[in-house]
């Protein structure tokens, strides 16, 4: 192999290995770039499946009166495809990125602790293939074989013994409280890496801002997976052991569900969101040739985040019928978050502002980011005022919206994310060309899929539903919105055969493909077991800026 | 083969010493943040649900002060301190009298609740499934309950190793544990408040 040069002699070594042992150290691996890329790697995998599901259901609904899926099949779609999208697609993501980059960033060896990071891969993973194995073994109203069918945030009483029988939801139940103990330990894992395991001189201030957000990313984890978990044990609880927590006909609370679940739900959206403006945060200064703008401000205003977000999980609760007051306080309180993810925005634009930009796929996939992610965030403050939420509640406008803050904002960046690092993981450039391929036809099938949703919510069309009656002016608005899904179909599989194909024969990457900033960048590519041979030492926010430039380096204005 | 990177090449003597916090103590202290966060959410449900029963019977007249309990899991987070001075100082001898007297403290509390459960139980017909007190009542203790138990595995498996000879130089981790039975204390005195004081 031609690259085996650039591999340092551990790495070559396993190359030669015969295929049961290559994948033997896969399985007992605790090095967290293996873990990282474990985890990365089934998060596309699920982004597949859920991504299926999806097509699935746009193709149910392209025309008026379809009857290719019936009503119960689809709503086992959308559960499994909200569940998967959120549990198994976003989450490790999170911990897939952190774990691979934090350590390097850090000029550390290794996460806090390795063992701890194999086991919450592995319970994750058995916690996603338990929610798949109801597809083959769940029990419910509709006989074997049926997935969950109650919703991703899954309404009590509807979960009840009564009303969902048999083990479906039971599966869904157990998949969710594996897979946030999984997130629960990565958590603990980043957290303690990044406290702990910094390398000499790597003050707080001068951390880089990556690493800075999955600090905060996994703090808030701690807060906001034990009131989902909590509220999964009661669940389980009233379904085995007949407690009566949501039980509406004992005195139970059916509302309570509503806020254990928000308070985990909301704080959650931005659980996803914050490792998707990490990587925006190292990539846009990158491609602009410029230090990121007011970091301090970037900084601050992550922390605000964090701590606003988890005031205003009710705002999801406007139509339940809260006191006056109560209302009052969500609506305000969720516009309040507009401020330090406005702050965030202006910050991006100002790193790019007279910088030398490179329109390398990376970027692109940040700026297209830049804009979906204000227009989301427009619709969220449109969302948070209140008689406009009892209008468009549970409508596709509500669809159209999350859908672009988690797709238009996250998976971009995720994308532009993979674009960027992969070369330092493989040791091998993606292709540019299938890039901007693959950047171009999502945005198309994006917009169209997405942008015709808030005019059919606008409209009176309600999310969940299997099908409808032709002449309410949904028709053209959902034809073309699933016709937007083969342009993000036929982006995906481009990603795909890039990967496949940049793995086989793409161009050698070499340690520094992109001319960037920080540690990971002064390691081979892929970095050794070890990572650094010698730990690095740092002076400034911008080390491998200072090695490169002896006779102009950042400590000087630091 | 692998670069070496030194960034920056400054006298020795000008840097100042860089240490970092211990990560095993960071981690414990994650894991108490997010196992105070589960349990808080068990207390609001708790709260949320006093006085909310739609049949009998209810705390007031069923509950009694557990002190004995108390007193014994108050007093093994003393005695649980002294082991781990004692290991810390290598005095393996002392170190396992004073575990061996926290283990039996926390099943003297375990066997406590056993009791209050069964007179509940099979005197009041109090069960899980009986109203919204039992639900509420039987999670918030039993989940403390779970984990005393898991510190009494955690502590009587290094009573054992104690006993093998292998806790010499293991310090550092038993403080961690005698954190984790510190918190179960903690814990306690907030079940205690809610359920016994507040509810009752």
């Amino acid at each position: 192999m031609a690259t085996t040069i650039y591999l340092p002699e551990g790495v070559g070594q396993t190359e030669a290995l015969p295929l049961p042992s290559k994948l033997h150290e896969w399985i007992v691996t605790v090095d967290h770039k293996r873990l990282g890329i474990l985890y990365i790697a089934t998060a596309l995998f699920f982004f597949a499946v859920a991504g299926i599901l999806a097509a699935l259901m746009r193709l149910q609904l392209a025309y008026p009166n379809a009857t290719f899926l019936s009503p119960e099949v689809f709503n086992r779609l959308f559960t499994m495809h909200g569940t998967t999208m959120v549990f198994l697609v976003g989450m490790p993501f999170f911990a897939g990125l952190a774990n691979y980059l934090t350590p390097l960033m850090i000029g550390a060896r290794d996460m806090a602790f390795p063992r701890l990071n194999a086991f919450g891969f592995w319970i994750f993973l058995f916690g996603g293939i338990l929610l798949y194995f109801s597809y083959i073994a769940g029990e419910g109203l509709a006989g074997h074989g049926t997935a969950p069918d109650v919703g991703w945030f899954a309404y009590a009483p509807l979960t009840e013994r009564a009303f969902s029988r048999g083990t479906s939801t039971d599966y869904w139940i157990l998949s969710i409280i594996l897979t946030g103990i999984g997130t629960t330990a990565s958590a603990i894992n980043v957290i303690a890496t990044i406290v702990s395991m910094r390398c000499k001189g790597m003050t707080l201030a001068k951390m880089p801002l990556f690493v800075w957000l999955m600090l905060v990313v996994s703090s808030m984890v701690l807060f906001i997976l034990p009131p989902l978990t909590a509220g999964q044990i009661m669940l389980l609880l009233d379904r085995f052991l007949g407690a009566h927590f949501f039980d509406t006909q004992a005195g139970g609370s059916a509302v309570l569900w509503q806020h254990f679940f928000w308070l985990f739900g909301h704080p959650e959206v931005y659980v996803l969101m914050l490792p998707g403006f990490a990587c925006a945060s190292e990539i846009i200064p990158v491609f602009s040739r410029k230090p990121i703008f007011g970091r301090a401000a970037m900084i601050g205003a992550t922390i605000t985040i964090g701590m606003v977000s988890s005031g205003v999980w009710a705002h999801h609760m406007f139509s339940v019928g809260m006191s006056a007051w109560s209302n009052v306080y969500f609506g305000a309180i969720s516009m309040v978050v507009g401020i330090p993810t406005g702050i965030k925005i202006f910050n991006w634009l100002g790193t790019m502002y007279g910088g030398k930009i490179r329109f390398d796929t990376p970027m692109l996939f940040c700026i297209a980011f830049l804009f979906q992610f204000l227009i989301a965030g427009l619709t969220g403050v449109m969302l948070a005022v209140v008689p406009f939420d009892w209008q468009v509640t549970d409508s596709y406008f509500v669809v159209a919206h999350f859908h672009y803050v988690l797709l238009g904002g996250l998976l971009f960046t995720l994308f532009g994310a993979i674009y960027y690092w992969f070369p330092k993981a493989t040791g091998k450039m993606l292709n540019e060309t299938l890039g901007k391929w693959h950047f171009w036809l999502l945005v198309i099938g994006f917009h169209l899929t997405f942008d015709t949703q808030h005019f059919a919510g606008m409209l009176g069309m309600p999310r969940r539903i299997y099908t409808y009656a032709s002449g309410r002016g949904w028709d053209t608005l959902n034809l073309v919105s699933s016709i937007g899904v083969i342009f993000q179909a036929a982006a995906v599989l481009c990603l795909v055969w890039n990967i496949s194909r940049s793995l086989r024969k793409g161009k050698p990457a070499g340690n520094d493909p992109w001319d960037a900033w920080t540690l990971e960048w002064a390691t081979t590519s892929p970095p050794p077991e070890y990572n650094f041979a010698v730990l690095p030492e740092v002076r400034s926010s911008r080390p491998l800026w200072d090695l490169k430039h002896p006779e102009d380096p950042d400590w000087r204005y630091e | 083969m692998t670069p070496t990177i030194v960034l920056e090449q400054t006298p020795a003597a000008t840097q100042p010493a860089w240490t970092l916090p211990d990560r095993g103590r960071v981690g414990v202290l994650c894991l108490f943040t997010t196992e105070f966060a589960l349990f808080s959410i068990f207390v609001v449900a708790y709260i949320f649900y006093i006085g909310k029963s739609l049949t009998g019977p209810m705390p007031s007249d069923v509950l009694e002060l557990p002190i004995w309990a108390t007193i014994c899991l108050l007093s093994s987070s003393i005695t649980v301190a002294i082991a781990e001075r004692a290991l810390k100082a290598g005095q393996i001898q002392r170190f396992k009298l004073w575990t061996g007297a926290t283990i039996l403290l926390g099943l003297e509390f375990l066997r406590n609740t056993a009791v209050e459960w069964r007179h509940l139980i099979n005197d009041f017909h109090l069960t899980i499934t009986t109203n919204l007190f039992g639900t509420t009542f039987y999670s918030l203790v039993g989940l403390h309950a779970s984990h005393v138990a898991i510190g009494l595995t955690l502590l009587l498996l290094t009573l054992v190793l104690g006993f093998r000879g292998s806790m010499q130089g293991q310090s550092r981790r038993f403080e961690l544990l005698s954190w984790y039975w510190h918190f179960v204390d903690a814990v306690w005195v907030a079940v205690f408040t809610v359920v016994y004081v507040i509810g009752r």
